[in-house]
């Protein structure tokens, strides 16, 4: 069983989810080699080359794979296809935007979201918002699989694989790369954060949801995510959004704050390990879900909370 | 330009699916069904691009059993103006749906593919990707944004950093993201006028394209419980029991 990861990295740096996506490889098999399609990424196929169980990184750079285009990104895979069994990628947004193209072009179903693997050709993967769980089989020779990360721990590092320069396939020459407008903090990334605390819609406004959860946030070393309700209402960026649509997380500790709790947003955070709700309202669906439970005014509760930190 | 906009019937997104006692999927019956809130996007999204001059013609198609074409009803009560149902009863997946949506799009010929970027009854986030694929075309996934400018269509993605924007040539596939816009609700006169614009029959075997599953459910089965906990008191006794009783302070 050959299997091709799909690193998820920015080129001078490789994520975290590569590694989880990797632990689930090699629970489906142990020739597992690395993709890192980019541009001046030597230094994220470095760090993957250091992954325990990578057989080898194989490293194609080229001016379309920069940003990692779907439709080049694709191709590239399409072209080492031939060598592999089972084609895994992170279920990141990078991920989730070329995985199923693959498949498609060498038709086969995807099965997306994995967050067990049973046997090699055997998943489980949530529906409905996780509302349920459902165990499926792969009833085709090659396999095309996307990893949901916060089921899997990271590999660890210590191996020195080699790293082998590749082409890159030719360019379908159908998109072009024109800006990224990153969110720029210092705090820890939301998928990988150890302490999460969210704002809900009764923070109120942007004013108040940055005057009231960031210094907690700052205090705590947390990442700050969000629920739609919020997001929508623009008192939050988008990709702090967590939630069946949004991003999906398991930290030590999620402290939800002035969030209801709907199943959309529990589908993305209800696997944390100690769930605290605050909320004014006591019979808000979260405490359903919450280890630890505070009913009050979250204007007063934070400011509160930071002092006793 | 005509616009493609195909949509899915699903569960109501308010309704807390039940898996059914026999482990062979979720409870269906008596459920209330609704358009795919993403869908819902994707439509709304075709007829501001129709509202701003930009294309002549909208059509949604569904792959799914006859009651689909209650929801291509609903996109026809938006504004769409006419509504292709591929009727089957299989359990479709992605894969087969993309395959059938490529037949209709060689058939219609539209410069645009707006889809939801994911169904919330299986949450495949596939289709729109696979549509793509098979017709070589560019896709813009995840969209906050569509700026359409000659042979061009300006995309603003909603990605894990933040925002990207990518350029596609057209014709393009897009799949839209909560951020797109607001859908609108349909008005009663045009919920009566929607029943007599027009909605054709087809089946997968029509556009040459097989929706058998490809993939093998062994079991459905109800999420490992969470039960709710303790209510604390004050902040203090939060704080005690985070740093002493659960140890994640």
């Amino acid at each position: 069983m050959t299997i091709l990861v799909i690193a998820e990295h920015d080129n001078a740096t490789l994520s975290d989810h590569t590694a989880k996506a990797l632990s689930a490889a090699l629970q489906i098999g142990s020739d597992v080699d690395v993709l890192v399609a980019g541009k001046g990424a030597k230094g994220a196929a470095d760090a993957a080359a250091k992954l325990k169980g990578v057989r080898k990184v194989l490293l194609a750079e080229a001016d379309e794979l920069a940003e990692r285009l779907a439709e080049p990104t694709a191709a590239l895979v399409i072209s080492l296809a031939g060598f592999y069994d089972t084609i895994v990628a992170p279920a990141t947004s990078s991920g989730k935007n070329v995985a199923p193209r693959v498949a498609a072009l060498l038709d086969v179903a995807q099965i997306s979201e994995i967050i067990e693997v049973v046997s090699p050709d055997t998943f489980k993967r949530p529906i409905y918002a996780g509302n349920a769980i459902q165990t499926v089989q792969a009833t085709e020779a090659k396999k095309v699989i996307t990893v949901r990360t916060a089921s899997f721990a990271a590999a660890s590092q210590g191996d020195s694989a080699a790293v082998e320069p590749i082409a890159a396939a030719a360019d379908p020459g159908v998109s072009a790369f024109v800006e990224n407008q990153v969110s720029k903090n210092d705090r820890p990334e939301l998928t990988s954060a150890k302490i999460i605390i969210s704002g809900g819609r009764a923070l109120g406004s942007s004013e108040k949801f940055q005057e009231v959860i960031l210094p907690v946030a700052d205090k705590l070393g947390a990442a700050v995510g969000a629920s739609r309700a919020a997001v929508d209402a623009g008192y939050a960026p988008n990709d702090w959004q967590v939630g069946q649509t949004g991003k999906v997380v398991a930290p030590d500790l999620y402290i939800a704050v002035g969030v209801s709790g709907a199943i959309q947003h529990l589908a993305g955070m209800k696997e944390s390990k100690i769930i605290v709700a605050i909320n004014k309202d006591e019979e808000a669906p979260i405490f359903q879900v919450a280890d630890y439970g505070l009913v009050g005014d979250l204007f007063v509760i934070l400011p509160e909370l930071l002092k006793t930190l | 330009m005509k616009l493609l906009v195909p949509v899915k019937r699903v569960v109501d997104a308010n309704v807390k699916v039940r898996v059914k006692a026999d482990g062979l999927g979720v409870e269906l019956a008596n459920v209330k069904m609704a358009m795919n809130p993403f869908d819902e996007i994707a439509v709304e999204e075709a007829i501001r691009i129709k509202e701003a001059g930009k294309a002549e013609e909208i059509i949604v198609v569904s792959v799914g059993p006859q009651q689909a074409q209650e929801t291509l009803r609903t996109a026809l009560a938006m504004g769409a103006d006419r509504a292709i149902l591929v009727k089957t009863d299989e359990q479709t997946e992605p894969l087969g749906v993309a395959k059938v949506l490529k037949g209709v799009v060689e058939a219609e010929k539209p410069g645009l593919v707006i889809l939801g970027k994911q169904a919330i009854d299986d949450d495949s986030n596939q289709t729109g990707q696979m549509l793509a694929a098979l017709l070589g075309w560019a896709q813009g996934t995840f969209a906050s944004k569509i700026e359409l400018a000659g042979d061009h269509a300006k995309v603003t993605r909603e990605v894990d950093g933040g925002l990207q924007t990518v350029e596609l040539k057209m014709p393009a596939i897009v799949t839209a993201d909560l951020r797109l816009n607001q859908p609108r609700y349909a008005s009663l006169p045009n919920i009566m006028k929607a029943k007599k614009k027009p909605l054709d029959e087809k089946t997968p075997a029509d556009y040459g394209a097989d929706v058998k599953p490809r993939l093998k459910v062994i079991k459905t089965e109800e999420p490992g419980g969470r039960k709710a906990g303790v209510k604390v008191e004050s902040v203090a006794e939060l704080v005690e029991k985070l740093k002493n009783e659960a140890g994640v302070l």
